[in-house]
């Protein structure tokens, strides 16, 4: 192991979150206590840090907060919980488990997080110990879906290749498990399990971590050409599976992507992960581990803002990192193969795989899932869930695939999806369906605007445009988040809005259809006004002038609207 | 300088002697006067705390102290500041530093140096933890600033149009309030290191050279420290103060069933003066819906003149039945008096012997309206039918604030009453005018009333056990503003509860804050409706039998405020099984205990 594991790569003292971890006896802190707190529905913010790492952290409705603050009450306290699954793949009884869970405990509503994850919002406190009972007891898991840890492994839902898809999503859950946070805090704290005096060390409690675990959050995703949906580039680690006539024959690796920073800091951008070579199916958990085990070394611990694994590999450059990992690993990686993506979005509607069964992506607005006067999507998938027989899979646009429906049950689902009028997003505009917003306002302690609540209609206004200028079933790639951090992995959009205030947004352009390009800065601060009068012309414009099969995102490079972004380096340039 | 009776607390001869007496002294002198009029004092009997606290202010003393407040979104004002202070304390400086949501705002009169670090947060909006204390800077109850030496580092984003808004405001407003700028203030950018250090230099370098020529400022006098006209007219029950309302807020969180009015009445301008356990007298105005519907009923004139009392004095009908008579209440004295108004009306028949109870299921829950209603009194004048009603009594309510922590103010916590019965809305007399027809800037009549039988122990080195539950906590805000600002050291111990945490937590921050400080030592709280077991204080009470037992026995001294049915027989229970259970008492012992516990006034109880 390297001489200089914990070691700050500049001189800095180590961030006080550093502090908290190495003080937190492997994520315990006080949690058990101040869980126990009735004065507050708050913990306190030491505790918060390493409440991530169990996979929720605690947050406030900020519809409320200045107006309990003026009746002398503390902020509406309240918890998220992140609920992971490797490949956002469920059955059909976790399915209904998160919805008994999202009744009894949260807001009545489930969200579905472009990591494909679950998010449950407005869990108070003192329920949060039997919510994550029940979590586990649906055999599902909140453990290390926050926190400086590897987050949910994505993978790439829609076995349309089943054989090639069911092989890689073996290696998702591999991977997944194999970065795992072992401490035992997790199950002490929610699930009563004994506390067991532990005499070893770190690097035995947490072999692959030790006992500060990450710099910072770490991100892993695996596509299967053509479709891009995990944004392979927006990962810290992608992997990019290169398959031949229903057989996967490894994956190309691709490292140092990433989508956070912070507005006006230049030292901070989003970046797209670099291509670095090919390794089999059988090496890539040692290729994730090594990688993980290098950033956990050479990451920034003095500033939380730049210790991104990104951050690491531009600042000694890609080649260091490939020397390093190559030493670690004992192998030379081969040369990367070819492959090719066509899109980030999803595939709506009816698929049939390979293997003859059936898939249904149904088009969830922002990934909320909730039952509205005239549109019952939560009971709606509630009574699928009830008959289904194959699986759940999270998308990572936020979208929900019903799979693996053998032919025989498909009309009894097709029953349902059309009793309760669910829709595959087809009566919609193309710009609406490859849209996604991030949770931000009232919950999210770090929305500057809202996102969630105010991009649908953003969209109503824009399909004005899109109208006249004959472009609604022109897919266009559009996210919005409310604060730069990228939940919505907005810097690969081809159109982005970016919060900086209440009804205020920066708003990028020209990022690729695929994935595969960042956006760039068009007009900063702008409100709802300026921004449809910024897109009108530009949209009757790619309308008139665009060239055949040319996407709006190297449209606007081309008109000279926004120059070509190649790399994370030239973001703010 | 000229003192005048309406600004000091001086007769007319006294302010002549003074008059003649002030321009002849010289600084020295002066001072000297006020050091030995302030150790005299201590001698002597206690005067009025504010005055004392003036005159030790301007005693000889060079002050190092130093306010920092911040106002932070994301952190860097909170880090800037906590930089600050590390620098000033480097420089023999005393800081307090604090976020403008933790700082008491009644402290700021006595703040001699202030620096505020605050950023701007969105277009032009304050950071959260600034809200507050923004407001009331910009309010009419911000104080006058004079002795105030301030300066303000502001940070923003050029890229917003109202760049650095907040610190601009706090620094125009600080010197409109009559504060003196240290230093200018400095705006931030986004890359704010290097400004914010110059800044800090500055700001240290103005502080350090006039802390050095102090002494000669010092003795500027006592003057602006009693504002306002002093008049000395004496408020009483008979003849209640006309106060301002300043704020008047619902407690309970939005979904609550509960709605819990928090009162701020200004004193200003009348000599009332209270202690913590007392209680705030108001005359309230009856329902307008309640009394038009009674004049119609009646077929009434509501601009009749009628006579209000005995001396002949009249009032309108409308508004002598609003302000002036019960018209809420049923009791057999009035229905006695009802029946002679007019023949046949039925009255009689209910008021015979043998019906009592009748009679009392009829009068709860019913007012004046109900009874013209249900029994033939239509017809007769109103001059004759007021002539049997009641005076509307004052409503009391017992004191939420200390006279200490909120000078030339009274805080009440009132719950508003509202219910259906036999087939109508009822409202609580005083607590529906309250919440639902008295506004910011309207005047209410109030006076005091002392409470000898709910007092703190004079020593404040005594423990405190105090039990209030719902709005029964009010004078236990009081009692632990008190000894705040006594700086008391005696341990307490509250036990609150109500229906649901998360809406119903009367007065939460503060006690939070409480806690944090030390103020208060302990807090049990029980929701009711929160689980499905229903929980009450005293079964927290029971929970901590043991340390409650020892603090017993320590001689703490245990206060119960509230229901009296229910809650405060609960919680005497409870306390009997403490006795038993953790002193082995039995349970004659146990009543005998808290009996000698009530004579000794280490128990006491303010229930209703």
């Amino acid at each position: 192991m390297s001489e200089n594991h914990l070691l700050s790569p500049n001189s800095a003292p180590h961030s006080d979150v550093e502090d908290i971890k190495r003080r937190s006896d492997y994520l315990r802190g006080s949690l058990a206590e101040t869980l126990e707190d009735r004065i507050s529905g708050s913990i306190p913010e030491d505790d918060n840090r390493l409440m991530k790492f169990h996979g929720s952290y605690m947050q406030d409705d900020r519809d409320l907060r200045n107006e309990r603050s003026k009746q002398k009450l503390e902020p509406a306290y309240q918890f998220m919980v992140r609920v992971r699954a490797a490949g956002g793949v469920v059955t059909p009884e976790q399915w209904l488990m998160m919805d008994d869970i999202a009744q009894k405990f949260a807001n009545g509503t489930i969200r579905l997080t472009t990591r494909q994850s679950f998010q449950l919002h407005g869990v108070i406190k003192w329920n949060m110990k039997q919510v994550i009972q029940e979590v586990n007891e649906a055999l599902l898991s909140t453990l290390a879906a926050c926190g400086d840890v590897n987050r949910n492994v994505m993978c790439n839902p829609n076995p349309y290749e089943s054989e090639v898809h069911q092989e890689v999503y073996e290696w998702a859950k591999k991977i997944s498990n194999h970065l795992d946070p072992r401490t035992r805090a997790y199950h002490e704290i929610w699930l009563d399990e004994e506390k067991v005096v532990d005499s070893r060390d770190g690097v035995e409690q947490e072999p692959i971590y030790g006992p500060v675990y990450l710099p910072r959050k770490f991100k892993i995703g695996i596509a299967v050409p053509p479709a891009n949906d995990v944004d392979v580039f927006s990962q810290d680690l992608g992997f990019i599976a290169i398959h031949e006539e229903g057989r996967l024959l490894g994956f190309n690796v691709a490292v140092g992507g990433g989508m956070g920073m912070t507005h006006g800091d230049p030292k901070t951008y989003p970046q797209v992960a670099r291509v670095i070579g090919f390794a089999t199916p059988e090496q890539v958990l040692d290729v994730a581990e090594k990688t993980v085990m290098i950033q956990r070394d050479y990451g920034d611990r003095a500033v939380r803002k730049h210790a991104r694994f990104k951050y690491t590999i531009d600042d000694r450059g890609i080649e260091w990192f490939v020397h390093e990992l190559e030493q670690r690993l004992g192998w030379e990686l081969e040369q990367a193969r070819p492959y090719h993506f066509e899109h980030n979005g999803d595939r709506y509607g009816w698929v049939k795989g390979s293997d003859d069964n059936w898939h249904f992506t149904l088009f969830i607005q922002n990934g909320r899932v909730k039952d509205e006067d005239n549109y019952l999507l939560k009971s709606g998938l509630r009574e699928i869930a009830k008959v289904h027989t194959g699986d759940f899979r999270l998308t990572p646009n936020q979208n929900l695939l019903i799979g693996n429906v053998t032919s025989e049950k498909k009309p009894e689902i097709e029953q349902i999806i059309q009793a309760y009028g669910l829709t595959d997003g087809a009566a919609y505009s193309a710009l609406r369906r490859n849209s996604m917003a991030c949770v931000s306002l009232p919950t999210c302690g770090l929305a500057m605007a809202e996102a969630e609540r105010y991009l649908p209609t953003l969209l109503d206004e824009i399909e004005l445009i899109l109208d006249e200028a004959g472009l609604r079933d022109e897919e266009i790639v559009i996210r919005m988040t409310g604060c730069p951090n990228g939940c919505a992995r907005p810097a690969l959009a081809e159109i982005s809005f970016i919060g900086k205030a209440v009804g205020k947004y920066n708003m990028y352009l020209g990022g690729g259809f695929s994935g595969n390009r960042l956006n760039k800065l068009y007009r900063e601060n702008i409100g709802e006004k300026e921004i449809l009068n910024e897109l009108r012309p530009i949209l009757n414009r790619y309308a008139k002038e665009r060239e055949e099969g040319e996407h709006f995102g190297d449209f606007v490079i081309r008109a000279g609207y926004v120059k070509e972004v190649k790399s994370g380096l030239d973001f703010h340039e | 300088m000229v003192l005048k009776v309406t600004d000091s607390p001086f007769s007319q001869e006294q302010v002549e002697l003074l008059n003649r007496l002030l321009p002849t002294l010289s600084e020295v002198q002066k001072v000297w006067l006020s050091g030995y009029l302030a150790a005299l004092h201590k001698v002597e009997a206690p005067m009025a705390a504010g005055f004392q606290a003036t005159l030790a202010a301007n005693g000889p003393v060079i002050s190092k102290e130093v306010t920092v407040l911040f106002g932070s979104q994301s952190g860097n004002s909170q880090k800037l500041a906590k930089v600050l202070t590390g620098k000033l304390q480097e420089h023999g400086f005393h800081v307090t530093l604090s976020s403008m949501s933790d700082f008491k705002t009644n402290a700021l009169k006595k703040v001699e140096n202030l620096l505020v670090v605050v950023s701007t947060h969105g277009d032009g909006e304050p950071p959260d933890n600034a809200l507050s204390f923004h407001e009331f800077l910009h309010s009419k109850r911000a104080p006058q600033l004079e002795g105030l030496r301030f300066s303000v580092l502001a940070l923003g984003d050029t890229s917003y149009e109202l760049f650095c808004q907040t610190g601009k405001e706090f620094d125009k407003r600080l010197e409109e309030l009559g504060g003196k700028r240290l230093t200018p203030r400095v705006d931030c950018d986004v890359d704010y290191d290097e400004q914010a250090s110059e800044w800090m230099n500055q700001v240290l370098a103005s502080l350090s050279e006039t802390t050095a020529t102090q002494v000669a400022a010092a003795s500027a006098f006592v003057g602006g420290a009693v504002i306002g006209s002093g008049s000395l007219t004496e408020y009483s029950r008979s003849n209640p103060f006309q106060a301002v309302v300043l704020e008047n807020l619902n407690l309970n969180g939005r979904g609550s069933d509960k709605e819990t009015r928090h009162l701020e009445i200004s004193l200003e301008g009348c000599n009332l003066e209270y202690e913590p356990g007392d209680c705030l007298g108001i005359y309230p105005k009856n329902h307008p819906g309640l009394v038009r519907e009674l004049i119609d009923a009646m077929g009434w004139k509501p601009e009749e003149p009628v006579p209000i009392n005995k001396n002949g004095e009249e009032l309108p009908l409308e508004e002598a039945l609003s302000s002036h008579f019960e018209i809420t209440l049923l009791t057999k004295p009035l229905l006695e008096q009802a029946v002679k108004l007019s023949s046949g009306n039925g009255l009689q028949e209910l008021l015979a012997e043998g019906r009592e109870q009748e009679l009392r299921d009829y009068v709860r829950n019913r007012d004046l309206l109900d009874l013209v209603e249900d029994y033939d009194l239509k017809g007769v004048p109103a001059k004759d039918f007021v002539s049997v009603l009641r005076k509307l009594p004052p409503r009391l309510y017992s004191i939420s604030s200390s006279l200490k922590s909120y000078p030339d103010e009274v805080h009440l916590t009132i719950r508003n009453v509202h219910y259906q019965a036999h087939g109508r809305d009822r409202y609580g007399v005083c607590s529906s005018y309250i919440a639902d027809r008295l506004e910011t800037g309207d005047t209410l009549p109030v006076f005091v009333q002392h409470n000898p039988n709910f007092k703190l122990p004079a020593n404040p080195d005594i423990p405190l056990i105090m039990i209030g539950p719902g709005t029964g906590v009010a004078p236990f805000r009081a009692f632990l503003g008190e000894r705040e600002e006594l700086g008391a050291t005696g341990k307490t111990w509250l036990f609150f509860g109500d229906q649901h945490f998360s809406t119903d937590f009367l007065y939460q921050l503060e006690w939070q804050r409480w806690l944090k400080q030390g103020v208060l030592t302990h807090m049990d709280v029980a929701f009711s409706r929160d689980t499905s077991e229903k929980v009450y204080v005293q079964h927290r009470m029971l929970e901590k039998s043991k340390e409650l037992y020892q603090w017993l026995q320590a001689g703490a001294h245990v206060y119960v405020c509230g229901d009296e049915k229910k809650m405060a027989h609960d919680v005497h229970a409870a306390l009997v099984t403490v006795l038993q259970k953790e002193g082995g008492l039995d349970s004659e012992e146990a009543v005998a205990y808290l009996k000698r516990m009530q004579q000794e006034k280490r128990y006491q109880r303010d229930v209703y």
